[in-house]
């Protein structure tokens, strides 16, 4: 049950389920005056759990009478459910397997997706870019806005998690107080646990290094800003385990978080904008492509490596904060 | 009858697999167990993107001491897309588990029919 239609209670369903129920006659269908309903309770379902009362519009015997009935059908219907649907899976699976068995070979050079698009990429490509990893090349230049998307979808994800679990404290409220005390599992976990904090202080620059490695040298090897962010973001995390929120509170705050999000995703749209813009219209765009192979080369590539990694592991440090503690 | 199922191995593990996600997400009440499912179809897709972009004996698409002979790297185009594929997948992980979060708060079960049950009640006061 997704959310109930808006004239719901005089749909011709409703009508028929209220005679089946026996709540009204038939003859009484279209006569009959609805009661005012309260809205749902902003509360703990212990609060909202029905309170009998005379501004009711049913007792609780007959609320239960009600209940019974509805649940009359459920065992049956479940079982139904289930067989339906295994059924439709394995009617899916079947359709799809049949056509698996249509498809090219496996691993064949002449299959129609090894097209001239993929030839193109793979002939032009080090030219084109610079970059010597192809698949970086044609996600950071070729095809730069797709990977734009792909961040903007990121941040927006962390955006909804942080309206959905944020708790703000400040906020005197008794209901967001609470949740506050019960988010903080500082109180059940080891304090300042030594072997972790040692493994830690070795472990932490190490994987930070590896990290930024990886986001540095997307357009040479294997990598880039996506899997170099997440092992970024997965080192912060470790770091937040092993000493707390006190410790990384200090270098990374929600503030920080906003900024550094909002300026890799500023710099990624004007940067590729303007490579767009002036390859479009056949302007030299003065942006060098250098030597392939050297660090600096392949012209925007790093810079946009970069801002995706920065995205990225913020956006898994994010993550696990809200779900954590719901907030930084 | 099952021989154009061993020529395409890979893709059929990836049906299958797609279709075990697909019944979990069915079966199963537990919110936490359907977003299981969900990922596992995700990764079903990833599977199936990969295989297809795969051939026979080429290198990764990483120039090697300048060779850029079409015959020497496989395909890099679905390399890209399953790219896009696990970042959109972590971001709706995110989001579910996230709102499962904030339902459990709201309901105290994870259960769905426990949760369609509470609403009903909460309707009916």
């Amino acid at each position: 049950m997704s959310r109930i239609r808006d004239n719901y209670e005089g749909s011709r369903w409703r009508k028929f389920r209220r005679w089946l129920d026996g709540e009204v006659d038939l003859l009484a269908l279209g006569v009959e005056v609805s009661e005012p309903k309260e809205g749902p309770q902003p509360g703990p379902a212990t609060q909202a759990l029905p309170v009998p009362g005379p501004a009711k519009p049913l007792s609780a015997a007959a609320r239960r009478h009600r209940y019974q009935k509805d649940n009359r059908g459920i065992r049956p219907f479940r079982k139904a459910y289930q067989l339906m649907s295994v059924a439709l899976c394995l009617g899916i699976i079947s359709v799809l397997l049949w056509t698996v068995s249509y498809l090219p070979a496996f691993g064949n050079a002449g299959n129609p997706d090894n097209n001239e698009v993929s030839a193109r990429y793979i002939e032009r490509g080090l030219q084109e870019t610079g970059a010597v990893n192809i698949v970086t090349g044609m996600i950071l230049d070729y095809r730069a806005f797709d990977t734009f998307g792909e961040s903007c979808v990121l941040f927006i994800a962390s955006c909804c998690v942080l309206v959905l679990l944020r708790i703000d404290a400040t906020d005197g409220d008794k209901r967001s107080r609470k949740r506050l005390e019960e988010a903080n599992d500082r109180l059940f976990e080891p304090k300042d646990d030594i072997i972790l904090q040692k493994c830690a202080c070795v472990m932490v620059p190490l994987i930070l290094m590896f990290g930024i490695y990886i986001v540095l040298n997307g357009h040479l090897s294997p990598g880039g800003g996506f899997s170099g962010g997440a092992v970024l973001g997965s080192g912060l995390i470790f770091y937040l385990n092993a000493f707390g929120f006190e410790k990384t509170g200090r270098f990374f705050t929600e503030r920080i978080y906003r900024r550094v999000t909002l300026c890799a995703l500023t710099f990624y749209c004007l940067a590729k904008s303007y490579s767009f813009y002036t390859g479009a219209n056949h302007l030299h765009s003065g942006i060098p492509l250098g030597v392939p192979g050297a660090i600096l080369s392949s012209g925007l590539i790093l810079p946009l490596n970069i801002c995706v990694g920065l995205v990225v592991a913020c956006t898994m440090y994010a993550f696990y904060t809200l779900f954590r503690k719901g907030g930084m | 009858m099952g021989a154009p199922f061993f020529v395409n191995m890979e893709e059929t593990v990836s049906i299958i697999l797609f279709g075990v996600g697909f019944t979990m997400l069915l079966l199963h009440q537990n919110l936490i167990k359907k977003i299981m499912g969900m990922n596992i179809m995700d990764t079903a897709v990833y599977l199936f993107l990969a295989a297809k972009g795969y051939i026979n004996g080429r290198m990764v698409p990483i120039v090697v001491d300048g060779v850029q002979d079409v015959s020497a790297y496989i395909n890099p185009v679905p390399s890209g897309l399953v790219l896009t594929g696990i970042v959109v997948s972590v971001s709706t992980t995110a989001l579910m588990l996230a709102l499962t979060i904030r339902l459990y708060e709201r309901y105290g079960s994870l259960d769905l029919d426990e949760i369609l049950i509470r609403v009903k009640e909460e309707e009916m006061i």
